[in-house]
C-alpha cells in the first residue's frame, strides 16, 4: 500500500541557483538531490513547490522542457511561501510535485505558425518556457514577435537573456516597453496594450498573452481591433490551488478546473466559462 | 436472500466484529444518531439517518498526508500511509450509498487518491432500506429508491426480522461470514415491504420535486439569474451545509509544526468560506452570493456536466434540517427551476 504512487506526496528538490531579476522577483533553479530534473514537463505546465511548515503553492515552470538539466521558476514575492523562498539560499531543499495542467499546444496548433507573445510584468514567466521552446525548434515556427512591458527597466524579467540571446536571434523581434520615462532607457515608453496597437501586428499568427488581468483585458481588445479572432489568442490563468489534480475543488470555474483543464485556455474557451477567474 | 431474527442481531454483530471492525448508527447522548464502532451492548439506532454522513469513513474530516523531518537546509519526506484494515459499515441508507459513487468519481479518477482508494477497497457497505422516510427526504428526485438501497449488501428490516442480499463479491464474502447466523429465505416479505415504502414515498411533501431543469451545459442559463441575490441574502457562510453533506468533497491541505517535525494534513473545506478562493492579490468570489452560487451550481450543473448527468446531491435532507437560516438546495431548485 504505502509503496503506491500518490500525487499529493512530493519529491525533495534543491535550490541550486538564485537569480535576482527585479526588486520583487527572483528566479530559482531546482533539481533533485541527485542533481537531476525532478520530472519532464510541457511548456505552460506548472509545479507545486512547498516549504514544509510554511505551505505549498503552484508556480508555472519558467524554463523550457528542452532544458534537460534543471527547472526554473520566476517567483514574485507575495504571500507566505514566496516570501520564505525569497529568503532561501543556494543548497536549501524544498519539495516539488507535478507537472500539472494542460500545456500550450506547441507541437500541433502552434507548429508552422508565426507567433506573437505578449507579456506584462511577471507574466513573462510562463511565456518564457514557450518562447525558448519555439526558439529551440526554430524551424518549426515562422516569425516570432515578443512584446514585453513592465513598470520600469528594473522590473523587466530575465533582462540579460532577452538582450543577449533573444534580440540576437534571426527572425525574432523583441519589442520592450516600460510604463514611464526613465534615465538610461532609450526604448519605447507606454503601456503594453497601446504598444501592441501601435505595432499593428497582422493577423496571420497565433498570439499568446500573459500578465495582470487589466493588461490582458485591454490587450485582447487591442488585438480584436486589429482583426484577431478569439480562437487564435491564448492565455494562461492563475487561481488559488491546493491539490493540482481537480479534486480539492479550489480552482473550479464553471465545469472546469484551472489546475487540470487549464491553466492554458483559448479566449473563445474562456467565453464559455462564468466570469469568475 | 438470507434472514435472521432481530433478536439474533447482537450475536451477529459480535460475530462480525470478531473478524473486522464493524460500525453502525448508534444513538448518542444527545439522542442523535452517530456512526460508532460496535462494542458489546451497542444498540442499532432507530433513527432514520445519522447527523453526519458516512463520508468520514473514506474521506475523514482530517487526515495526515505525510511528515517532514527538517535539519538545516535538508528535508526528509516520510510516507505515513499505512495499510488500511477491513471494516464494515452497517445501516447505510440508500441516499448515502449513492453518495459514495459521487465521491468515487472524484477521488478514484486518474490520478487516484490513494488515501481514499485504500479505505474504499477495505470497506464493505451494508445498506438498510428505509421504511419511514421523512418530510426532508427527496432521494427520489435523483432516481434513488429508498426501498432498494445499493451497497455490497442490502438489508430490509421488518418488525421481527432482518433480510440480507449480496450485490457484489465483497457482499458475497460478507454473507458467507454471517451464514452460520442466518438462514436462506424467499423475498416475499421484502417485496411487501418495498411496496409499502413506495406508497409512503409517494405522499412525501417533496415527492414531486424534479431536477430536470438542471444538468450539464446549463451554466449560461443559471449563472446570472437575479434570484441568487435573494436566495443567498441571509446565508451566514457557516459551511454547515457542506460539512453535513455526503457529497461535498472540497478540501484544504495544511502544514502543522509539531515542534518535532512538520505534519502535512488535509481537512474538509467549504466553498461557502471567503478564505476558500482568497489569494495574495484578490478573491475570485468576492461576496457570499458568489460562494453560495458556487455550491449549488456545482451540484446541479458543473458536476453533472463532468459526470454523465449525475447530480451531486442525493436528497438526504441533511442541509434542510441543519441550516441555521433554513436555506437549502430544495429552495434553490424550486426558485430557479420554476417550482
Ligand atoms: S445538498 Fe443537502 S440534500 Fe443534497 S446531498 Fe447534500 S446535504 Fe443532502
Ligand atoms: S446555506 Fe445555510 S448552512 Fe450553508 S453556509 Fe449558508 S447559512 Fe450555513
Ligand atoms: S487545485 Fe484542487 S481542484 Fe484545482
Amino acid at each position: 500500500m504505502s509503496s503506491c504512487e500518490e500525487t499529493l506526496i512530493p519529491k525533495v528538490g534543491v535550490i541550486t541557483d538564485v537569480r535576482i531579476d527585479t526588486p520583487d522577483i527572483k528566479t530559482f533553479r531546482v533539481v533533485t538531490p541527485d542533481g537531476k530534473k525532478a520530472f519532464d514537463h510541457r511548456p505552460g505546465q506548472c509545479a507545486m513547490l512547498s516549504v514544509p511548515g510554511v505551505g505549498e503553492a503552484m508556480f508555472s515552470i519558467t524554463s523550457s522542457p528542452t532544458n534537460e538539466e534543471y527547472m526554473e521558476f520566476s517567483i514574485k514575492k507575495c504571500g507566505c511561501v514566496t516570501e520564505w523562498l525569497h529568503q532561501a539560499e543556494v543548497g536549501q531543499q524544498i519539495t516539488i510535485r507535478g507537472p500539472y495542467g494542460n500545456p500550450f499546444p506547441v507541437d500541433d496548433v502552434f507548429a508552422g505558425h508565426n507567433m506573437l507573445f505578449i507579456a506584462g510584468g511577471v507574466g513573462l514567466a510562463p511565456l518564457r518556457s514557450v518562447i525558448n521552446y519555439c526558439r529551440h525548434y526554430r524551424d518549426r515556427y515562422g516569425k516570432i514577435d515578443i512584446v514585453y512591458g513592465s513598470r520600469s527597466k528594473e522590473d523587466l524579467l530575465d533582462y540579460k537573456e532577452i538582450i543577449e540571446e533573444w534580440t540576437n536571434d534571426t527572425n525574432v523581434n523583441v519589442h520592450l516597453t516600460i510604463d514611464r520615462e526613465q534615465e538610461n532607457w532609450d526604448g519605447h515608453v507606454g503601456f503594453v496594450p497601446n504598444y501592441v496597437k501601435e505595432l499593428g501586428f497582422s493577423t496571420d499568427c497565433i498570439a499568446v498573452l500573459c500578465g495582470p488581468p487589466i493588461m490582458i483585458k485591454f490587450t485582447l481588445e487591442g488585438l480584436r481591433s486589429l482583426g484577431f479572432e478569439k480562437t487564435q489568442v491564448y492565455t494562461t490563468l492563475e487561481l488559488r490551488m491546493k491539490c493540482g489534480v481537480g479534486k480539492c475543488g479550489r480552482c473550479n470555474v464553471g465545469s472546469k478546473y484551472v489546475c487540470k483543464d487549464g491553466p492554458v485556455f483559448r479566449f473563445d474557451e474562456l467565453d464559455e466559462l462564468p466570469d469568475e477567474y | 436472500m438470507r434472514k435472521c431474527s432481530l433478536d439474533a442481531l447482537q450475536a451477529l454483530f459480535a460475530h462480525v466484529n470478531a473478524s473486522m471492525a464493524l460500525y453502525l448508527p448508534v444513538d448518542g447522548s444527545d439522542g442523535k444518531a452517530v456512526y460508532q464502532k460496535w462494542s458489546e451492548g451497542a444498540r442499532w439506532s432507530h433513527a432514520l439517518n445519522t447527523v453526519r454522513s458516512p463520508k468520514d469513513f473514506f474521506f475523514p474530516q482530517t487526515e495526515d498526508l505525510m511528515k517532514f523531518k527538517t535539519a538545516g537546509k535538508s528535508i526528509e519526506i516520510v510516507d505515513v500511509r499505512n495499510a488500511a484494515e477491513d471494516f464494515v459499515i452497517f445501516g447505510v441508507r440508500a441516499c448515502d450509498v449513492k453518495s459514495f459513487e459521487i465521491l468515487d468519481r472524484v477521488f478514484l479518477t486518474d490520478p487516484v487518491d490513494s488515501f481514499y482508494a485504500s479505505r474504499r477497497e477495505h470497506g464493505t457497505i451494508v445498506s438498510v432500506a428505509c421504511t419511514r422516510p421523512s418530510e426532508t427526504c427527496f432521494c427520489g428526485t435523483f432516481g434513488i429508491d429508498a426501498a432498494s438501497p445499493a451497497g455490497d449488501v442490502s438489508c430490509w428490516k421488518t418488525e421481527t426480522e432482518l433480510f440480507w442480499q449480496a450485490n457484489t463479491p465483497k457482499g458475497e464474502a460478507f454473507l458467507q461470514l454471517i451464514a452460520p447466523l442466518t438462514e436462506e429465505c424467499g423475498n416475499e416479505a421484502v417485496q411487501a415491504q418495498q411496496e409499502k415504502t413506495a406508497a409512503v414515498m409517494k405522499k412525501l411533501p417533496l415527492a414531486e420535486l424534479k431536477a430536470d431543469a438542471f444538468g450539464g451545459g446549463k451554466t449560461k442559463e443559471f449563472f446570472d439569474r437575479p434570484e441568487w441575490s435573494e436566495l443567498s441574502q441571509a446565508c451566514l457562510g457557516c459551511g454547515t451545509c457542506t460539512f453535513v453533506c455526503p457529497t461535498c468533497q472540497c478540501y484544504d491541505i495544511k502544514d502543522f509544526n509539531t515542534g518535532n517535525g512538520v505534519i502535512r494534513f488535509r481537512c474538509w473545506d467549504s466553498c461557502m468560506y471567503s478564505e476558500f478562493t482568497k489569494m495574495a492579490h484578490g478573491n475570485s468570489r468576492l461576496s457570499q452570493k458568489e460562494r453560495f452560487r458556487q455550491r449549488f451550481m456545482h451540484k446541479l450543473v458543473y458536476y453533472p456536466e463532468n459526470n454523465d448527468g449525475l447530480f451531486s446531491c442525493v436528497g438526504c435532507g441533511r442541509c434542510l434540517s441543519k441550516c441555521p437560516i433554513s436555506m437549502n438546495i430544495v429552495k434553490v431548485m424550486k426558485k430557479l427551476g420554476g417550482e
